[in-house]
């Protein structure tokens, strides 16, 4: 299988800017794989760096020692970026623009061609079922439309790898049920996903492979139905108990 | 190139799209208008007082709407996010910085281009005639200058993490250097060493934005300008903004975004 995504000996830490103040370890000495077509679902409590990984692999930090690369390329590099889809966990978008013209924004930036951009425009709109609103600005929509705008805007340049961070976060539960068929289309379409999520039924339901992180460290990695087997447990109550969380009798 | 004018187009949009411009603009066009039905004592010379005022306010607005456009754009950008899946597809910093820098002086452009015709119509009423070329020149070499500002205003923005405060600061300076930068040298001959070297060096450092300021073209007709210096003039303003954005780009190609 090629390897899509591929993390080694990654560590990343903050220097604080208060003096006497100790440099903060996001993440440490991580190492993963993802291949390419996989459902990799990167999970970990609040704080565990998972967002620092994402960051990373995104270009946001530099990382302090260790490598991380995509399609074989280090992701310092703008190009790594060109297949890479990114939905941020809240929506981040110019809210005076319409989604038409985000995307006619976003598709200039990966410099798609015109005549392309309006029939990729058509389908991501068609696929996220904005259609019906693809000329009102952003500020206009309610909370699940305009994360279904992010999840076109990542989908505009066709992409072969998604990075979704907690993609299903303050959605209600139809609009949960919508991103988790995008996901899977994408899957049937053979691009590869990497999302972080707390939604553990939906990662168990959706991941290939989980990878679950506590305090910048890797506690374990690997497929889903395999660790189920293992622990015989489901997916909230191995990832309670690698987070060393008891819970009460 | 494609990925720096999609940067700027939306800057653009964005200015068409918010009230503050059409605020300064109609504030300008009442205040315009109103000087140019002023007819006090039947002077017709009180034509070029008037002149002077409306361009001041010209002047004056083009600096605000250039340096208040530049200081959000990147504080923006940071405090919704909007940074983050924009530099999560194939944009360098680089292209992020010249694409702001674009926009804002095309948005800044516009709005000067809108200011000058206005002004012109109503000076063109009462004095019956539009030096055109006249008007062309002064309003080139005010863009250019306001080219700098913008590109400072830029760096600023990037040290600065408060757009009032970068806004103040680079407003501070650029009027400073419109109203003192002339006479910097002749106040460092006054001064004892080492502040007269330090202020000699300033005045040959810092940009000297009054040379662009050629109001009397329109306010008095005057000859003009050989189109050699505006060329010069045009390539100072260019590698003074090169300068600045040079700089900004060295600050902020590794900041960490998060």
């Amino acid at each position: 299988m090629d390897i899509t995504l591929s993390i080694e000996n990654l560590r990343v830490e903050y220097r604080s800017r208060d003096l006497g103040e100790a440099t903060k370890v996001a993440v440490r000495a991580l190492n993963l794989r993802v291949g390419q077509g996989e459902v990799f679902g990167f999970l970990g409590p609040n704080g565990a760096g998972k967002t620092s990984t994402m960051n990373v692999l995104l270009g946001f930090v530099p990382p302090t020692s260790g490598t991380a690369r995509i399609f074989g390329v280090d992701v310092r590099e703008p190009i790594a970026r060109q297949r890479i889809g990114y939905l941020p966990e809240q929506t981040y978008y110019y809210k005076f623009l319409t989604v038409e013209e985000l995307l006619r924004f976003y598709a200039g930036i990966f410099q798609i061609p015109k005549a392309v951009t309006e029939q990729r425009i058509d389908a991501v709109l068609k696929l996220v079922e904005l259609d019906h609103a693809r000329k009102r600005q952003i500020k206009t929509y309610s909370k699940g439309m305009q994360q279904r705008a992010g999840l076109a805007q990542a989908l505009i340049n066709n992409p072969d790898l998604l990075i979704l961070d907690e993609p299903t976060s303050g959605l209600d539960p139809i609009g949960r049920m919508k991103v988790r068929e995008i996901i899977q289309r994408l899957k049937s379409e053979g691009k590869t996903v990497f999302f972080s999520s707390h939604e553990l039924g939906e990662v168990e339901t959706v991941c290939d492979r989980v990878a679950i992180l506590n305090q910048g460290e890797l506690k374990t990695e690997g497929r889903v139905s395999d660790l189920l087997r293992e622990h015989s447990a489901n997916l909230e109550q191995i990832f309670l108990k690698l987070i060393g969380f008891a819970p009460q009798p | 190139m494609n990925t720096v004018w999609a940067l700027a187009k939306v800057v653009v949009l964005e200015m068409v799209r918010r009230k503050d411009f059409y605020v300064l603009f109609i504030l300008s066009v009442l205040l315009t208008a109103t000087a140019g039905s002023v007819n006090l004592f039947n002077d017709r010379s009180i034509v070029r007082y008037l002149k002077e005022i409306c361009l001041l306010l010209i002047w004056v607005s083009g600096l605000v709407i250039a340096i208040t456009c530049t200081a959000r754009q990147i504080p923006a950008e940071r405090e919704h996010r909007t940074i983050f899946p924009l530099l999560a597809k194939p944009v360098t910093r680089a292209q992020f910085l010249l694409g702001k820098f674009l926009g804002c002086w095309l948005a800044t452009g516009l709005a000067l281009a809108l200011f000058y015709l206005f002004f012109g119509l109503v000076s063109a009423s009462r004095e019956h005639s539009w030096p055109l070329v006249n008007y062309l020149q002064a309003g080139w070499l005010h863009w250019m200058m306001l080219g700098i500002v913008i590109a400072f205003t830029l760096l600023g923005s990037i040290v600065f993490a408060a757009p009032s405060s970068n806004g103040t600061i680079c407003f501070v300076c650029s009027a400073g250097m419109l109203l003192l930068g002339r006479h910097l040298n002749k106040v460092a001959l006054s001064l004892a060493e080492p502040l007269q070297s330090l202020l000699y060096g300033l005045y040959f450092a810092l940009p000297h934005l009054e040379l662009f300021d050629v109001r009397d073209l329109i306010i008095h007709n005057w000859q003009l300008i050989p189109w050699g210096i505006i060329v010069l003039a045009t390539l100072y303003a260019a590698a003074y903004a090169a300068l600045f954005l040079f700089a900004a780009w060295l600050v902020f190609r590794r900041r960490p975004l998060n």
